[in-house]
Protein backbone atom coordinates (compact mmCIF):
# COMPACT_ATOMS: atom_id res chain seq x y z
CA UNK A 1 0.00 0.00 0.00
CA UNK A 2 2.39 2.22 1.13
CA UNK A 3 4.23 2.53 -2.34
CA UNK A 4 0.70 3.09 -4.01
CA UNK A 5 0.33 6.22 -2.44
CA UNK A 6 3.32 7.39 -2.81
CA UNK A 7 3.34 7.33 -6.46
CA UNK A 8 0.12 9.72 -7.36
CA UNK A 9 1.99 12.18 -5.25
CA UNK A 10 5.17 12.25 -7.40
CA UNK A 11 2.80 12.50 -10.37
CA UNK A 12 0.93 15.26 -8.70
CA UNK A 13 4.56 17.66 -7.91
CA UNK A 14 5.31 16.92 -11.83
CA UNK A 15 1.75 18.14 -12.85
CA UNK A 16 2.45 21.47 -10.61
CA UNK A 17 6.14 22.23 -12.30
CA UNK A 18 4.77 23.78 -15.22
CA UNK A 19 2.66 26.51 -13.30
CA UNK A 20 4.06 27.16 -9.91
CA UNK A 21 2.37 30.75 -9.29
CA UNK A 22 -0.80 29.11 -9.08
CA UNK A 23 -1.32 26.81 -5.77
CA UNK A 24 -5.44 26.71 -6.71
CA UNK A 25 -5.39 23.93 -8.88
CA UNK A 26 -3.94 21.40 -6.48
CA UNK A 27 -6.51 20.10 -4.19
CA UNK A 28 -8.87 19.36 -7.74
CA UNK A 29 -5.78 17.53 -8.79
CA UNK A 30 -6.20 15.28 -6.18
CA UNK A 31 -9.28 14.69 -6.04
CA UNK A 32 -9.33 13.36 -9.53
CA UNK A 33 -5.89 11.43 -8.44
CA UNK A 34 -8.10 8.94 -5.79
CA UNK A 35 -9.06 6.42 -8.50
CA UNK A 36 -5.73 5.74 -8.92
CA UNK A 37 -5.16 4.66 -5.56
CA UNK A 38 -7.86 1.70 -6.09
CA UNK A 39 -6.24 -1.37 -4.42
CA UNK A 40 -5.24 -3.71 -7.53
CA UNK A 41 -6.26 -7.16 -5.94
CA UNK A 42 -10.18 -5.50 -4.97
CA UNK A 43 -10.28 -3.74 -8.05
CA UNK A 44 -9.53 -7.14 -9.48
CA UNK A 45 -12.79 -8.76 -7.83
CA UNK A 46 -15.26 -6.09 -9.12
CA UNK A 47 -13.78 -5.75 -12.74
CA UNK A 48 -14.79 -9.71 -12.66
CA UNK A 49 -18.08 -9.27 -11.73
CA UNK A 50 -18.69 -6.34 -14.12
CA UNK A 51 -17.35 -8.09 -17.26
CA UNK A 52 -19.95 -10.96 -16.32
CA UNK A 53 -23.08 -8.70 -15.63
CA UNK A 54 -22.09 -5.42 -17.25
CA UNK A 55 -25.01 -2.90 -15.96
CA UNK A 56 -26.85 -5.02 -13.75
CA UNK A 57 -24.65 -4.46 -11.23
CA UNK A 58 -23.21 -1.44 -9.48
CA UNK A 59 -19.80 -1.31 -7.50
CA UNK A 60 -20.48 0.65 -4.21
CA UNK A 61 -17.17 1.12 -3.31
CA UNK A 62 -13.63 -0.65 -3.77
CA UNK A 63 -11.12 -0.30 -0.37
CA UNK A 64 -8.88 -2.06 0.95
CA UNK A 65 -10.27 -5.76 1.91
CA UNK A 66 -13.22 -4.61 1.03
CA UNK A 67 -15.60 -4.68 -2.03
CA UNK A 68 -18.98 -3.71 -2.10
CA UNK A 69 -21.46 -4.61 -5.04
CA UNK A 70 -24.91 -3.44 -5.49
CA UNK A 71 -27.38 -5.07 -7.44
CA UNK A 72 -31.07 -5.35 -8.23
CA UNK A 73 -33.31 -7.61 -7.00
CA UNK A 74 -33.93 -9.58 -10.56
CA UNK A 75 -30.32 -10.48 -10.69
CA UNK A 76 -29.10 -10.66 -7.33
CA UNK A 77 -29.42 -15.03 -7.51
CA UNK A 78 -27.69 -14.76 -10.51
CA UNK A 79 -24.74 -12.71 -9.17
CA UNK A 80 -24.72 -14.62 -5.95
CA UNK A 81 -24.19 -17.62 -7.51
CA UNK A 82 -21.36 -16.34 -9.91
CA UNK A 83 -19.81 -14.93 -6.73
CA UNK A 84 -19.66 -18.45 -4.88
CA UNK A 85 -19.04 -20.86 -7.95
CA UNK A 86 -16.83 -18.46 -9.82
CA UNK A 87 -15.11 -16.75 -7.34
CA UNK A 88 -14.75 -18.79 -4.13
CA UNK A 89 -16.78 -17.04 -1.46
CA UNK A 90 -18.25 -19.85 0.61
CA UNK A 91 -19.93 -18.62 3.17
CA UNK A 92 -22.02 -15.58 4.33
CA UNK A 93 -20.82 -14.14 7.40
CA UNK A 94 -24.23 -11.78 8.31
CA UNK A 95 -27.39 -10.35 6.37
CA UNK A 96 -28.22 -7.04 7.58
CA UNK A 97 -31.57 -5.44 6.24
CA UNK A 98 -31.52 -1.10 6.40
CA UNK A 99 -34.47 1.03 6.01
CA UNK A 100 -34.74 3.34 3.96
CA UNK A 101 -38.07 5.35 3.98
CA UNK A 102 -37.40 8.16 2.12
CA UNK A 103 -36.65 6.52 -0.78
CA UNK A 104 -39.24 3.55 0.28
CA UNK A 105 -36.75 0.90 -0.53
CA UNK A 106 -35.44 -1.73 2.53
CA UNK A 107 -31.92 -2.69 1.57
CA UNK A 108 -30.62 -6.19 2.47
CA UNK A 109 -26.50 -6.44 2.76
CA UNK A 110 -24.95 -9.97 2.65
CA UNK A 111 -21.52 -10.17 3.73
CA UNK A 112 -19.82 -13.03 2.39
CA UNK A 113 -16.27 -14.43 2.84
CA UNK A 114 -13.84 -17.07 1.90
CA UNK A 115 -12.27 -19.77 3.82
CA UNK A 116 -11.45 -22.25 1.33
CA UNK A 117 -9.46 -19.64 -0.75
CA UNK A 118 -6.17 -18.28 1.29
CA UNK A 119 -6.42 -15.09 -1.26
CA UNK A 120 -9.83 -14.21 -0.22
CA UNK A 121 -9.04 -14.71 3.74
CA UNK A 122 -8.66 -10.54 4.14
CA UNK A 123 -11.67 -10.13 2.03
CA UNK A 124 -15.53 -9.44 2.83
CA UNK A 125 -17.63 -8.96 -0.27
CA UNK A 126 -20.71 -6.95 0.12
CA UNK A 127 -23.62 -7.68 -1.71
CA UNK A 128 -26.59 -5.51 -1.37
CA UNK A 129 -30.13 -5.47 -2.86
CA UNK A 130 -32.89 -3.70 -2.16
CA UNK A 131 -36.76 -4.34 -1.72
CA UNK A 132 -39.64 -2.25 -2.28
CA UNK A 133 -40.69 -0.65 0.99
CA UNK A 134 -44.40 -0.72 2.27
CA UNK A 135 -45.59 1.92 4.58
CA UNK A 136 -48.16 -0.32 6.41
CA UNK A 137 -46.31 -3.45 5.95
CA UNK A 138 -48.34 -6.83 6.17
CA UNK A 139 -44.63 -8.95 6.25
CA UNK A 140 -44.93 -11.59 3.74
CA UNK A 141 -47.89 -10.57 1.92
CA UNK A 142 -47.07 -7.13 0.88
CA UNK A 143 -44.74 -6.27 -1.88
CA UNK A 144 -41.17 -6.16 0.52
CA UNK A 145 -40.18 -9.77 -0.91
CA UNK A 146 -36.72 -10.77 -2.49
CA UNK A 147 -35.13 -13.99 -3.71
CA UNK A 148 -33.76 -16.25 -0.48
CA UNK A 149 -29.90 -17.00 -1.53
CA UNK A 150 -30.33 -19.85 1.23
CA UNK A 151 -30.04 -22.66 -1.72
CA UNK A 152 -27.07 -20.82 -2.58
CA UNK A 153 -25.41 -19.72 0.84
CA UNK A 154 -26.43 -22.09 3.26
CA UNK A 155 -25.00 -19.81 5.98
CA UNK A 156 -27.75 -17.19 5.46
CA UNK A 157 -30.77 -19.63 6.38
CA UNK A 158 -30.87 -17.89 10.15
CA UNK A 159 -29.95 -14.47 9.23
CA UNK A 160 -32.64 -13.97 6.24
CA UNK A 161 -35.58 -15.40 9.15
CA UNK A 162 -34.01 -12.36 11.65
CA UNK A 163 -34.24 -9.74 8.66
CA UNK A 164 -37.85 -11.11 8.01
CA UNK A 165 -38.80 -10.56 11.46
CA UNK A 166 -36.84 -7.46 12.00
CA UNK A 167 -37.69 -6.03 8.62
CA UNK A 168 -40.65 -7.29 7.40
CA UNK A 169 -38.27 -8.77 4.37
CA UNK A 170 -40.19 -11.77 2.63
CA UNK A 171 -37.81 -13.73 1.42
CA UNK A 172 -39.10 -16.37 -1.38
CA UNK A 173 -37.54 -19.91 -1.90
CA UNK A 174 -36.60 -19.99 1.71
CA UNK A 175 -37.62 -23.38 3.25
CA UNK A 176 -38.17 -21.41 6.79
CA UNK A 177 -40.05 -17.85 6.73
CA UNK A 178 -40.75 -18.22 10.70
CA UNK A 179 -39.94 -15.91 14.00
CA UNK A 180 -36.51 -16.45 15.24
CA UNK A 181 -36.08 -13.83 17.95
CA UNK A 182 -39.38 -11.72 18.16
CA UNK A 183 -42.14 -13.52 20.39
CA UNK A 184 -44.47 -15.33 18.24
CA UNK A 185 -47.41 -12.70 19.07
CA UNK A 186 -45.22 -9.95 18.19
CA UNK A 187 -48.33 -7.77 16.14
CA UNK A 188 -46.50 -4.66 15.74
CA UNK A 189 -44.58 -2.97 13.04
CA UNK A 190 -41.64 -4.84 12.55
CA UNK A 191 -39.01 -3.12 15.32
CA UNK A 192 -36.33 -2.56 12.76
CA UNK A 193 -38.00 -0.31 10.55
CA UNK A 194 -37.25 3.58 11.51
CA UNK A 195 -40.73 4.15 11.91
CA UNK A 196 -41.21 1.40 14.85
CA UNK A 197 -40.01 4.19 17.94
CA UNK A 198 -38.84 3.48 21.20
CA UNK A 199 -41.06 5.05 23.54
CA UNK A 200 -39.97 7.81 25.20
CA UNK A 201 -37.16 8.63 22.51
CA UNK B 1 -54.89 -63.81 20.24
CA UNK B 2 -52.48 -61.33 19.53
CA UNK B 3 -49.76 -60.36 21.19
CA UNK B 4 -51.38 -56.62 21.89
CA UNK B 5 -54.44 -57.96 23.79
CA UNK B 6 -51.76 -59.63 26.66
CA UNK B 7 -49.71 -56.42 27.22
CA UNK B 8 -50.42 -53.98 29.18
CA UNK B 9 -51.38 -50.86 27.04
CA UNK B 10 -48.55 -48.50 27.28
CA UNK B 11 -46.37 -51.34 26.37
CA UNK B 12 -48.03 -52.13 23.19
CA UNK B 13 -46.31 -52.01 20.66
CA UNK B 14 -46.79 -48.26 18.78
CA UNK B 15 -46.67 -46.95 15.40
CA UNK B 16 -43.46 -44.64 14.46
CA UNK B 17 -45.17 -41.35 14.51
CA UNK B 18 -46.87 -42.47 18.16
CA UNK B 19 -43.78 -43.16 19.52
CA UNK B 20 -42.18 -40.07 18.78
CA UNK B 21 -42.12 -37.28 21.42
CA UNK B 22 -41.71 -34.14 21.60
CA UNK B 23 -39.48 -32.07 23.96
CA UNK B 24 -38.91 -28.51 25.35
CA UNK B 25 -35.19 -28.07 26.58
CA UNK B 26 -35.31 -25.04 28.15
CA UNK B 27 -35.85 -21.82 28.05
CA UNK B 28 -35.77 -22.25 32.03
CA UNK B 29 -33.79 -25.42 31.83
CA UNK B 30 -30.12 -25.11 33.66
CA UNK B 31 -28.86 -27.17 30.13
CA UNK B 32 -30.49 -25.31 28.01
CA UNK B 33 -28.86 -21.51 28.85
CA UNK B 34 -31.77 -18.68 28.06
CA UNK B 35 -33.13 -20.60 25.19
CA UNK B 36 -35.56 -23.16 24.34
CA UNK B 37 -34.74 -26.24 21.98
CA UNK B 38 -37.44 -28.14 20.79
CA UNK B 39 -36.30 -32.19 20.21
CA UNK B 40 -38.35 -34.97 18.63
CA UNK B 41 -36.86 -37.85 20.09
CA UNK B 42 -37.15 -41.70 18.93
CA UNK B 43 -36.24 -43.37 21.85
CA UNK B 44 -33.17 -42.50 23.08
CA UNK B 45 -32.28 -40.78 19.37
CA UNK B 46 -32.97 -37.21 18.40
CA UNK B 47 -35.11 -37.02 15.20
CA UNK B 48 -35.58 -33.63 14.93
CA UNK B 49 -34.16 -30.06 16.77
CA UNK B 50 -35.05 -26.85 16.93
CA UNK B 51 -33.58 -23.97 18.60
CA UNK B 52 -35.53 -21.24 19.34
CA UNK B 53 -33.63 -17.86 20.84
CA UNK B 54 -34.83 -14.74 21.35
CA UNK B 55 -35.47 -15.10 25.03
CA UNK B 56 -33.05 -12.56 26.26
CA UNK B 57 -33.23 -10.29 23.06
CA UNK B 58 -32.89 -6.53 24.39
CA UNK B 59 -32.89 -5.02 21.07
CA UNK B 60 -29.31 -3.37 21.07
CA UNK B 61 -29.36 -2.62 17.86
CA UNK B 62 -32.27 -0.54 17.51
CA UNK B 63 -31.12 1.24 21.01
CA UNK B 64 -27.77 2.22 18.83
CA UNK B 65 -30.20 4.42 16.42
CA UNK B 66 -30.50 6.57 19.07
CA UNK B 67 -27.42 7.46 20.62
CA UNK B 68 -24.64 8.58 19.42
CA UNK B 69 -20.93 7.11 18.82
CA UNK B 70 -19.27 7.44 22.53
CA UNK B 71 -23.12 6.81 24.03
CA UNK B 72 -23.53 3.25 22.12
CA UNK B 73 -20.21 2.06 24.21
CA UNK B 74 -21.56 0.93 27.52
CA UNK B 75 -24.55 -0.97 26.54
CA UNK B 76 -23.04 -2.92 23.39
CA UNK B 77 -20.69 -4.65 25.42
CA UNK B 78 -23.30 -5.95 27.44
CA UNK B 79 -24.78 -9.25 24.81
CA UNK B 80 -21.13 -10.83 26.17
CA UNK B 81 -19.97 -9.24 29.66
CA UNK B 82 -17.40 -11.22 30.29
CA UNK B 83 -15.70 -10.76 27.03
CA UNK B 84 -16.66 -7.20 26.94
CA UNK B 85 -13.81 -5.51 25.32
CA UNK B 86 -14.23 -7.96 22.08
CA UNK B 87 -17.34 -7.53 21.68
CA UNK B 88 -16.84 -3.89 21.33
CA UNK B 89 -14.06 -3.54 19.59
CA UNK B 90 -15.23 -4.65 16.18
CA UNK B 91 -17.48 -1.26 17.04
CA UNK B 92 -14.79 0.86 18.08
CA UNK B 93 -12.36 0.06 15.00
CA UNK B 94 -15.74 0.82 12.86
CA UNK B 95 -16.27 4.29 14.87
CA UNK B 96 -13.07 5.23 14.81
CA UNK B 97 -12.90 5.34 10.75
CA UNK B 98 -16.22 6.83 10.60
CA UNK B 99 -15.51 9.77 12.90
CA UNK B 100 -11.88 9.72 11.44
CA UNK B 101 -9.54 9.30 14.21
CA UNK B 102 -6.21 8.03 14.97
CA UNK B 103 -5.51 5.37 17.96
CA UNK B 104 -2.45 6.02 20.15
CA UNK B 105 0.69 3.20 19.09
CA UNK B 106 0.60 2.55 23.05
CA UNK B 107 -3.71 2.09 22.87
CA UNK B 108 -3.65 -0.12 20.35
CA UNK B 109 -1.10 -2.66 22.85
CA UNK B 110 -3.22 -1.85 26.17
CA UNK B 111 -6.19 -3.24 23.61
CA UNK B 112 -4.17 -6.25 22.81
CA UNK B 113 -3.71 -6.81 26.17
CA UNK B 114 -7.32 -6.27 27.58
CA UNK B 115 -9.00 -8.19 24.17
CA UNK B 116 -6.47 -11.09 25.27
CA UNK B 117 -7.24 -11.57 29.56
CA UNK B 118 -11.08 -11.02 28.04
CA UNK B 119 -10.79 -14.10 25.76
CA UNK B 120 -9.23 -15.99 28.59
CA UNK B 121 -11.61 -14.81 31.10
CA UNK B 122 -14.63 -15.97 28.96
CA UNK B 123 -13.26 -19.30 27.80
CA UNK B 124 -12.53 -20.16 31.35
CA UNK B 125 -16.39 -18.81 32.66
CA UNK B 126 -17.48 -21.29 29.14
CA UNK B 127 -15.28 -24.04 30.09
CA UNK B 128 -17.05 -23.89 33.75
CA UNK B 129 -20.14 -24.64 32.44
CA UNK B 130 -18.91 -27.18 30.20
CA UNK B 131 -18.03 -29.12 32.99
CA UNK B 132 -21.11 -28.68 35.03
CA UNK B 133 -23.04 -29.60 32.05
CA UNK B 134 -20.99 -32.71 31.95
CA UNK B 135 -21.52 -33.27 36.15
CA UNK B 136 -17.74 -32.62 36.47
CA UNK B 137 -17.62 -30.74 39.17
CA UNK B 138 -14.36 -30.17 39.82
CA UNK B 139 -14.09 -28.56 36.43
CA UNK B 140 -16.97 -25.86 37.47
CA UNK B 141 -14.45 -24.70 40.40
CA UNK B 142 -11.28 -24.81 39.00
CA UNK B 143 -11.87 -22.50 36.22
CA UNK B 144 -14.43 -20.33 38.25
CA UNK B 145 -11.86 -19.89 40.82
CA UNK B 146 -9.23 -19.23 38.21
CA UNK B 147 -10.75 -16.91 36.54
CA UNK B 148 -10.59 -14.40 39.07
CA UNK B 149 -6.69 -14.02 38.63
CA UNK B 150 -7.51 -12.37 35.64
CA UNK B 151 -10.54 -10.75 36.52
CA UNK B 152 -8.33 -8.88 39.34
CA UNK B 153 -5.91 -7.63 36.62
CA UNK B 154 -9.12 -6.66 34.41
CA UNK B 155 -10.36 -4.89 37.72
CA UNK B 156 -6.77 -2.99 37.86
CA UNK B 157 -7.25 -1.44 34.40
CA UNK B 158 -10.90 -0.27 33.92
CA UNK B 159 -12.18 0.06 37.70
CA UNK B 160 -15.12 -2.23 36.88
CA UNK B 161 -14.67 -6.57 37.30
CA UNK B 162 -16.95 -7.46 34.27
CA UNK B 163 -18.58 -4.70 32.74
CA UNK B 164 -15.15 -2.79 32.02
CA UNK B 165 -16.37 -0.66 29.21
CA UNK B 166 -13.03 0.02 28.66
CA UNK B 167 -12.39 0.75 24.90
CA UNK B 168 -13.53 3.77 23.08
CA UNK B 169 -13.42 5.56 20.05
CA UNK B 170 -9.85 7.07 19.82
CA UNK B 171 -7.77 4.09 22.17
CA UNK B 172 -9.04 3.00 25.90
CA UNK B 173 -10.69 4.99 28.68
CA UNK B 174 -7.54 4.75 31.31
CA UNK B 175 -3.40 3.96 30.86
CA UNK B 176 -2.72 1.36 33.08
CA UNK B 177 -1.70 1.67 36.75
CA UNK B 178 1.95 1.74 37.69
CA UNK B 179 3.65 -1.63 38.21
CA UNK B 180 0.85 -3.22 36.27
CA UNK B 181 3.26 -4.99 33.68
CA UNK B 182 5.31 -7.26 36.54
CA UNK B 183 1.61 -7.69 38.00
CA UNK B 184 -0.22 -9.11 34.84
CA UNK B 185 3.19 -10.96 34.12
CA UNK B 186 2.86 -12.68 36.71
CA UNK B 187 -0.35 -13.58 37.24
CA UNK B 188 -0.30 -14.87 33.53
CA UNK B 189 2.42 -17.07 33.99
CA UNK B 190 1.02 -18.36 37.19
CA UNK B 191 -2.46 -18.65 35.29
CA UNK B 192 -0.72 -20.59 32.51
CA UNK B 193 0.46 -23.27 34.91
CA UNK B 194 -2.95 -23.92 36.25
CA UNK B 195 -4.88 -24.40 32.97
CA UNK B 196 -1.93 -26.70 31.93
CA UNK B 197 -3.07 -28.81 34.98
CA UNK B 198 -6.58 -29.17 33.41
CA UNK B 199 -4.95 -31.54 31.11
CA UNK B 200 -4.73 -34.03 33.80
CA UNK B 201 -8.59 -34.03 35.26
CA UNK B 202 -10.42 -32.74 32.30
CA UNK B 203 -8.80 -33.41 29.04
CA UNK B 204 -7.22 -37.00 29.60
CA UNK B 205 -9.89 -38.15 31.75
CA UNK B 206 -11.20 -41.00 30.72
CA UNK B 207 -15.49 -40.03 31.24
CA UNK B 208 -15.10 -37.08 29.67
CA UNK B 209 -13.13 -38.63 26.48
CA UNK B 210 -15.72 -41.59 26.21
CA UNK B 211 -18.56 -38.52 26.39
CA UNK B 212 -17.56 -36.65 24.20
CA UNK B 213 -15.00 -38.28 21.24
CA UNK B 214 -16.99 -39.01 18.22
CA UNK B 215 -19.87 -37.31 19.26
CA UNK B 216 -21.45 -34.22 17.59
CA UNK B 217 -18.81 -34.17 14.39
CA UNK B 218 -18.99 -31.81 12.30
CA UNK B 219 -17.10 -32.25 8.65
CA UNK B 220 -14.67 -29.66 6.90
CA UNK B 221 -16.92 -29.36 4.38
CA UNK B 222 -20.07 -28.60 6.40
CA UNK B 223 -17.52 -26.03 8.96
CA UNK B 224 -17.49 -24.51 6.63
CA UNK B 225 -21.11 -24.59 4.36
CA UNK B 226 -22.69 -23.58 7.92
CA UNK B 227 -20.39 -20.38 8.12
CA UNK B 228 -19.55 -21.83 11.63
CA UNK B 229 -16.94 -19.51 13.05
CA UNK B 230 -13.83 -19.24 16.11
CA UNK B 231 -12.84 -22.72 17.79
CA UNK B 232 -15.87 -24.35 16.09
CA UNK B 233 -14.46 -23.65 12.50
CA UNK B 234 -10.57 -25.01 13.61
CA UNK B 235 -11.76 -27.98 15.65
CA UNK B 236 -13.17 -28.99 11.96
CA UNK B 237 -10.30 -28.59 10.78
CA UNK B 238 -9.97 -25.22 8.98
CA UNK B 239 -7.01 -22.92 9.47
CA UNK B 240 -8.63 -19.71 10.41
CA UNK B 241 -8.35 -17.01 13.06
CA UNK B 242 -8.61 -13.22 12.31
CA UNK B 243 -5.50 -12.74 14.31
CA UNK B 244 -3.79 -13.99 11.70
CA UNK B 245 -5.74 -13.92 8.66
CA UNK B 246 -6.36 -10.49 8.49
CA UNK B 247 -4.68 -8.93 11.37
CA UNK B 248 -6.19 -5.38 12.91
CA UNK B 249 -4.54 -2.87 15.70
CA UNK B 250 -0.98 -4.62 16.08
CA UNK B 251 -1.40 -8.15 15.61
CA UNK B 252 0.83 -7.85 12.28
CA UNK B 253 3.62 -7.36 14.51
CA UNK B 254 2.89 -10.20 17.17
CA UNK B 255 3.70 -13.94 16.71
CA UNK B 256 0.17 -15.61 16.75
CA UNK B 257 -0.05 -19.38 16.84
CA UNK B 258 -3.31 -21.16 15.46
CA UNK B 259 -4.58 -23.94 16.96
CA UNK B 260 -6.46 -26.35 14.85
CA UNK B 261 -8.21 -30.02 15.07
CA UNK B 262 -8.85 -32.17 12.72
CA UNK B 263 -11.85 -34.15 14.51
CA UNK B 264 -14.14 -32.17 15.03
CA UNK B 265 -16.21 -33.52 17.53
CA UNK B 266 -17.36 -32.36 20.70
CA UNK B 267 -13.67 -32.98 22.33
CA UNK B 268 -11.74 -31.15 19.78
CA UNK B 269 -14.29 -28.51 19.96
CA UNK B 270 -13.88 -28.25 24.06
CA UNK B 271 -10.17 -28.71 23.59
CA UNK B 272 -9.38 -25.76 20.90
CA UNK B 273 -10.36 -22.79 23.36
CA UNK B 274 -8.26 -24.37 26.20
CA UNK B 275 -5.48 -24.60 23.87
CA UNK B 276 -6.04 -20.63 22.68
CA UNK B 277 -6.02 -19.57 26.40
CA UNK B 278 -2.40 -21.10 26.48
CA UNK B 279 -1.97 -18.89 23.26
CA UNK B 280 -3.23 -15.77 24.45
CA UNK B 281 -0.99 -15.66 27.32
CA UNK B 282 2.12 -16.14 25.04
CA UNK B 283 0.40 -12.58 23.15
CA UNK B 284 -0.10 -10.65 26.46
CA UNK B 285 3.67 -11.69 27.13
CA UNK B 286 4.95 -10.48 23.64
CA UNK B 287 2.52 -7.21 23.84
CA UNK B 288 3.92 -6.40 27.07
CA UNK B 289 7.41 -6.54 25.89
CA UNK B 290 7.25 -4.64 22.66
CA UNK B 291 4.82 -2.00 24.14
CA UNK B 292 5.89 1.56 24.24
CA UNK B 293 6.69 2.13 27.70
CA UNK B 294 4.68 5.54 27.78
CA UNK B 295 2.48 7.93 25.80
CA UNK B 296 -0.77 8.99 25.32
CA UNK B 297 -3.76 6.00 25.04
CA UNK B 298 -6.45 8.33 23.99
CA UNK B 299 -7.21 10.71 21.49
CA UNK B 300 -9.91 13.07 22.92
CA UNK B 301 -13.31 13.48 21.36
CA UNK B 302 -16.02 16.02 21.94
CA UNK B 303 -18.67 14.89 23.47
CA UNK B 304 -20.65 14.74 20.62
CA UNK B 305 -18.26 13.82 18.28
CA UNK B 306 -19.24 15.05 14.35
CA UNK B 307 -18.97 12.05 11.44
CA UNK B 308 -16.98 12.72 8.31
CA UNK B 309 -20.19 12.26 6.10
CA UNK B 310 -21.68 9.27 4.90
CA UNK B 311 -20.29 6.03 5.21
CA UNK B 312 -20.53 2.40 5.79
CA UNK B 313 -18.01 0.50 7.70
CA UNK B 314 -17.42 -3.31 8.29
CA UNK B 315 -14.90 -4.24 10.92
CA UNK B 316 -14.08 -7.83 12.11
CA UNK B 317 -12.52 -8.86 15.26
CA UNK B 318 -11.67 -12.58 16.63
CA UNK B 319 -13.41 -12.70 19.68
CA UNK B 320 -13.27 -15.83 22.72
CA UNK B 321 -16.02 -17.85 20.00
CA UNK B 322 -14.85 -16.42 17.35
CA UNK B 323 -15.25 -13.63 14.11
CA UNK B 324 -17.37 -10.89 15.44
CA UNK B 325 -18.15 -7.94 13.26
CA UNK B 326 -19.77 -5.08 13.24
CA UNK B 327 -21.70 -3.23 10.35
CA UNK B 328 -21.86 0.57 10.67
CA UNK B 329 -24.13 2.55 8.10
CA UNK B 330 -23.74 6.54 8.93
CA UNK B 331 -25.80 9.00 6.98
CA UNK B 332 -23.48 11.86 8.48
CA UNK B 333 -25.46 12.43 11.71
CA UNK B 334 -23.61 12.48 15.64
CA UNK B 335 -25.60 9.00 15.92
CA UNK B 336 -25.40 5.64 13.81
CA UNK B 337 -28.01 4.99 11.30
CA UNK B 338 -27.65 1.81 11.38
CA UNK B 339 -25.90 -0.47 13.92
CA UNK B 340 -25.84 -4.52 12.67
CA UNK B 341 -23.68 -6.77 15.05
CA UNK B 342 -22.97 -10.32 13.20
CA UNK B 343 -22.05 -12.43 16.02
CA UNK B 344 -20.17 -15.76 16.17
CA UNK B 345 -23.12 -17.20 18.55
CA UNK B 346 -25.27 -16.66 15.81
CA UNK B 347 -23.34 -18.14 13.25
CA UNK B 348 -22.73 -20.86 15.06
CA UNK B 349 -26.27 -21.51 16.12
CA UNK B 350 -27.22 -23.13 12.52
CA UNK B 351 -24.49 -26.15 12.91
CA UNK B 352 -26.84 -27.35 16.25
CA UNK B 353 -29.72 -28.78 14.66
CA UNK B 354 -27.61 -30.19 11.93
CA UNK B 355 -25.14 -31.83 14.38
CA UNK B 356 -28.27 -32.63 17.29
CA UNK B 357 -29.90 -34.69 14.72
CA UNK B 358 -29.12 -38.12 14.94
CA UNK B 359 -27.55 -37.73 18.78
CA UNK B 360 -28.87 -39.27 21.49
CA UNK B 361 -30.78 -36.91 23.93
CA UNK B 362 -27.95 -38.22 26.70
CA UNK B 363 -25.29 -36.26 24.40
CA UNK B 364 -27.35 -33.03 24.28
CA UNK B 365 -25.34 -31.37 26.40
CA UNK B 366 -22.15 -31.99 25.24
CA UNK B 367 -22.63 -31.04 22.10
CA UNK B 368 -24.49 -28.46 22.56
CA UNK B 369 -22.07 -26.42 24.69
CA UNK B 370 -19.28 -27.44 22.68
CA UNK B 371 -20.58 -24.90 19.76
CA UNK B 372 -19.04 -22.19 22.08
CA UNK B 373 -22.75 -20.51 21.94
CA UNK B 374 -23.44 -18.06 24.69
CA UNK B 375 -27.73 -17.11 24.25
CA UNK B 376 -27.28 -13.58 25.42
CA UNK B 377 -25.05 -13.15 22.43
CA UNK B 378 -27.06 -14.42 19.71
CA UNK B 379 -29.84 -12.71 20.85
CA UNK B 380 -28.58 -9.57 21.34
Amino acid sequence: MSSDSEKPQTEVKAEEKPTPPKPAPKPAAKVEEKPVELPAFEKGISDKLIEKFGDKVEVDFVKEDRVGIKTSKESVHDVAQFIRDDLHYDHAESVTGVDFPAENEIEVVYHLGSYTESSLARQVLTLSTRAPRESTPIPGQDSTKLPSLRDIFYSVEFGEREVFEMLGVYFDGHPDNRRLLLPEDWADLPPLRKDFAIKGR
Amino acid sequence: MKMTDIMPPGLALKKVDERIMTLNVGPQHPGSGHMRIVVQIDGDYIVACDPDPGYVHRGEEKMAEYRNYITNVPHLERPVIHDSCNVLYPYVLGAEEILGIEVPERAKYVRVICSELNRCIYTMYWLAIYGIFLGHSTMFMWPAGDRELLIDLMEKVSGARVTHAHFIPGGVRNDLPANFEDVCLRQVNYFEKRIKEYAAVFYDNPILISRTQDTGVLSRENAIRYGTTGSVLRASGVDYDLRVKAPYDVYDELDVHTNVMKEGDSYARSKVPWLDMMESCNIIRQALQKMPKSGSVRTKLKPNPKTKGPATVYKRVESGRGSLGCYIVSDGKTEPYRVKMSVPSFRNLLAMPNLLIGEKLGNMPSVYWSLNYWPVEADR
